[in-house]
């Protein structure tokens, strides 16, 4: 029974993992970048929501819905801002940007609501599903929940719509998909829109989870779904949330079973082995260089 | 028996599948020391597939290859390379971030060697060395006409200039067989007659065989002691260029039914 | 005569570009040791600034490595602080061991050193097997969790000196000690109670080590191998160049770098924790050698002291320094990377020259 529900706490951790992890790989598929201030929108979506709900005293839905407007906006921001002057530059120098702006993120969070940290009300109600002697939470079940309409909706828009369609276009080769007449620039705004929506969901179920919010709230979940979404390739969909998954199992298992300090030891070594084995992650393609 | 008539290649029954494609299939060749030869054949027949397996940037699926009396099964690029196989590419891979001495320079890894102690510590070996890498370094750009660009920036030169200073890279490993992919490519008519020129002066000064690929037939007729045809990864015909020229089954290969 | 007189012929080292970068950041170093000697001498710096100058020496020494793995042989490193923690550690331990035996703190801060180095270049070693076999991204984030694995591995560590020699334990603290002994290493709380035996000048000197080992490096059969494998790994390969063993050779260097550095750092405090070395310090290692220039020493020098100064010249902002600090680098990433501007400060640069040279 322990075992069955280690692997549902796992599966719940490893929901929101999932849902970050696709920020991630959205973003590097089609703009080719890392984007280190994904964590922090989260951290911001995380601190809305919290004002919406204490301040305000918003439902929790209207608070999700102004986070999820409120980061996405952000999200367009920062790529309109930051992002795209440097669509030509290297590599490396986009990644330096987005540290740049990850550095702004929790610095002007520390300026506007200080340091401390603040709690986050509990917003769903305790206890949940018991049988047998296993009892699933209800937050857990939400998070699964959810993780799975966020999967079957972004399928739906990726593969059925035109715009999913130009989108992936556009991360195979953004020469053709411009001459094919796909704005480039507005796929990339998507994109980023769409991940940073998805960061103020993630923001909340995590919240939810674990009810404390502060500036460097982001950078720690941010690194793991980063892992997550390398773990099953990045630039994959599926990838993201297969990797996220088995991230949050891999971490509760490690955990539960070994050792509570050395968990996330356990977790960064199992993804040097599975990129060891499977150099481009779980579901990542091989892009063979022509000579 | 007599030196020349001994081939520094031999290819045996060569073949290449990609992914249930076959690329490649049965070919016999050989190149004989001293020897210049032509690999010619339409787009697509699988020229440059050759060259990447004789340098086993791809390892063929079927077949052997014998370099200079040795069978290669299982020998890496850079095996190749000490093995005395260099090579150009048909689009230009110099190192864009060295100079063109540098370049040059590289060329010299498997065949000056001392190691990072020595240079780190500016040991007396170290300053012979680079002398000695230095001195025929210069000797190579003199050669190809570059001595004046010797510290300007690889990336910089001019195209037909790129397409030398790869022949010189080559060079400097001191191969016994050098594959030019599509050396006059992007040339003028001039140019590749200074081309023609040149590679016949490689092969007497240097001592070497060249195996080359090329669409431009007047180069080709013109410096090549034999020709191979391939024609959809399979050999077509084999012989001086006179036969090549008179072949029937060339002709329909290049000019269609 | 006159007129042969006007043609004076340059020193090689100023004509030449490969020895014109040297020249510079050896003159750097060596202006800003005597000017801060000086200062210092004379009452002039201020507290604050002279308790950066071994910090800002380390790290410009961690970056230098880096900018090594980044910038000549170019593999994205995103654990660079984890081998300065290694470094760290381990020479912290050394030291606390041997002030018993070792009474000359100079010695005992080489030798330390010198451990440190090689812990940390064995760490290198250890750790580029796995991540040189991977490629672009996944490289980088192998490093990213080598970096997690290595920071949450001391912080589980304990470990004890005393009369018998060392007792070692992980993750719960079993050490029992014997009266007179001495705990070196304690989980998360790290090291406490080292002695402070780095000084600016052992700084210095690892800086001008630093640098006359990466220069010779660069300018070598090896370093040239490690460039070439930089900008085309096939031609690398097609003239003989192991890309492996090329790439492990800068790895090594650039983590013994770090290991050195590291240890001159731990040696400065008297209290560290392994969490000072995570993922923040790699990236902020990383934003020194981006901003220096990829490949160029004297940049990521300048780029280090400017950017450790930064915050501390900022402090009349107090409460905004941090954010304005963020703002800097962005709009530094910005106006050197943007295609119009750049191509703006080219011409300007060409005109300039063209108006010296003739």
């Amino acid at each position: 029974m322990d075992f069955l529900s280690y692997l549902i706490n796992g599966l719940g951790l490893g929901s929101v993992y999932a849902i970050i992890a696709l920020g991630y790989t959205m973003v590097y598929g089609i703009a080719k970048m890392l984007n280190f201030a994904h964590g922090d929108v989260i951290m911001i979506g995380a601190y809305v929501a919290f004002f919406a709900i204490s301040d305000m005293g918003l439902p929790l839905l209207p608070a999700i819905l102004l986070s999820v407007a409120v980061c996405t906006v952000l999200g367009v921001l920062i790529e309109r801002l930051a992002y795209k002057p440097l669509r030509s530059a290297s590599a490396l120098s986009v990644l330096i940007t987005a540290i740049g702006v990850s550095y702004f993120l929790q610095n002007a969070a520390q300026l506007l609501w200080s340091s401390s940290t603040k709690v986050f009300p509990s917003v769903i109600a305790n206890g949940g599903i018991s049988s047998g002697g296993l009892t699933v939470s209800w937050l857990t079940l939400i998070t699964i929940g959810v993780c799975i309409l966020v999967m079957i909706c972004l399928s739906l828009f990726i593969n059925r719509t035109k715009t999913g369609r130009a989108m992936r276009a556009c991360s195979e080769d953004k020469g053709a998909s411009t001459l094919m007449g796909i704005n480039v620039n507005r796929m990339i705004s998507i994109t980023f829109a769409i991940g940073s929506g998805l960061a103020a969901i993630a923001s909340v179920l995590l919240c939810a989870a674990y009810p404390s919010v502060y500036p460097t709230l982001g950078a720690m979940p941010g690194i793991k779904a980063f892992t997550a979404a390398v773990f099953g390739g990045i630039g994959s969909i599926p990838g993201a949330f297969l990797g996220g998954l088995l991230l949050g199992v891999i971490e509760i298992f490690a955990k539960a079973y070994i050792s509570t300090q050395l968990s996330d030891a356990i977790v960064f070594a199992v993804l040097i082995l599975v990129l060891l084995i499977k150099p481009t992650g779980l579901l990542g393609k091989r892009i063979r260089e022509k000579v | 028996m007599d030196e020349s008539r001994r081939p520094v290649l031999e290819v045996r029954e060569l073949g290449i599948d990609f992914g249930g494609l076959t690329a490649v299939n049965d070919l016999n060749m050989e190149v004989y020391r001293g020897e210049i030869v032509g690999l010619i054949g339409p787009n697509g027949a699988g020229k440059t597939t050759v060259f990447n397996m004789l340098t086993r940037v791809y390892q063929p699926t079927r077949g052997s290859i014998i370099f200079d009396g040795k069978d290669t099964t299982g020998c890496s690029v850079v095996d190749m390379n000490r093995a005395g196989v260099a090579r150009t590419f048909q689009n230009i891979r110099l190192f864009s971030g060295l100079s063109v001495a540098d370049n040059v320079r590289t060329g010299f890894h498997g065949r000056i060697v001392y190691s990072p102690f020595e240079a780190i510590f500016r040991l007396p070996s170290y300053r012979t060395k680079e002398r000695l890498i230095t001195g025929q370094m210069k000797e190579l750009l003199e050669i190809f006409g570059l001595s004046e660009e010797r510290d300007n920036l690889a990336s910089n030169l001019p195209y037909g200039a790129q397409r030398r200073l790869e022949i010189a890279r080559a060079l400097a490993t001191q191969p016994k067989l050098l594959l030019l992919d599509e050396p006059a490519a992007g040339m003028n008519p001039q140019e590749t007659q200074e081309l023609m020129a040149m590679i016949r002066k490689v092969r007497d000064h240097f001592n070497t065989s060249i195996l080359l690929i090329e669409h431009d037939m007047k180069l080709v007729m013109g410096i090549c002691e034999r020709i191979t045809v391939l024609n959809y990864g399979m050999m077509l015909a084999q012989g001086t260029p006179e036969e090549i020229r008179s072949n029937p089954e060339v002709i329909k290969a290049y000019l269609g039914d | 005569m006159g007129a042969e007189k006007k043609k004076i012929k340059l020193p090689v080292f100023l004509t030449k570009p490969r020895y014109r970068s040297r020249v510079a950041s050896f003159s750097i170093i060596l202006a800003g040791w005597l000017i801060l000697e000086i200062m210092m001498h004379t009452g002039n710096l201020s507290s604050l600034f002279t308790s950066l100058l071994v910090p800002v020496c380390c790290y410009i020494v961690a970056a230098i490595g880096l900018n090594l793995n980044v910038g000549i042989s170019g593999e994205l490193n995103l654990g660079q602080a984890c081998f300065m923690s290694v470094g760290a550690f381990t020479a912290v331990c050394l030291s606390g061991s041997m002030a018993g035996s070792v009474s000359s703190p100079l010695l005992r801060l080489i030798l330390a050193m010198v451990a440190g180095a090689v812990a940390a270049a064995f760490f290198g070693l250890i750790i580029g097997i796995p991540v040189l076999k991977l490629e672009g991204d996944y490289l980088a984030i192998v490093t990213l969790a080598f970096g997690q694995i290595i920071k949450s591995l001391i912080t589980n560590m304990y470990l004890g000196f005393d009369a018998a020699g060392f007792h070692f334990s992980f993750v719960d603290n079993k050490v029992e000690l014997q009266p007179g002994g001495k705990m070196l290493l304690n989980g998360p709380m790290g090291a406490t109670g080292t002695e402070r035996i780095s000084t600016f000048s052992a700084g210095v000197v690892l800086i001008l080590i630093s640098l006359i080992v990466v220069f010779h490096l660069m300018y070598s059969r090896s370093g040239r191998a490690i460039m070439a494998a930089r900008d085309n790994r096939i031609a690398a390969e097609s003239v003989g160049i192991e890309i492996f063993r090329t790439k492990m050779l800068a790895f090594i260097v650039s983590s013994c770098l770090a290991g050195a550095a590291g240890a001159l750092y731990g040696l400065n405090y008297s209290t560290l924790v392994p969490a000072k070395f995570d993922f923040n310090t790699s990236i902020l290692l990383l934003v020194y050698v981006v901003l220096g220039g990829l490949g160029n020493m004297t940049g990521t020098i300048i780029a280090t002291v400017v950017l450790v100064l930064l915050p501390e010249l900022l402090r009349s902002m107090q409460d905004y320094r941090m954010l304005i600090y963020a703002i800097v680098l962005i709009l530094i990433m910005l106006l050197t990377n943007n295609e119009t501007i750049r191509t703006w400060t080219m011409r300007i640069t060409r005109k300039l020259r063209r108006q010296t040279n003739g």
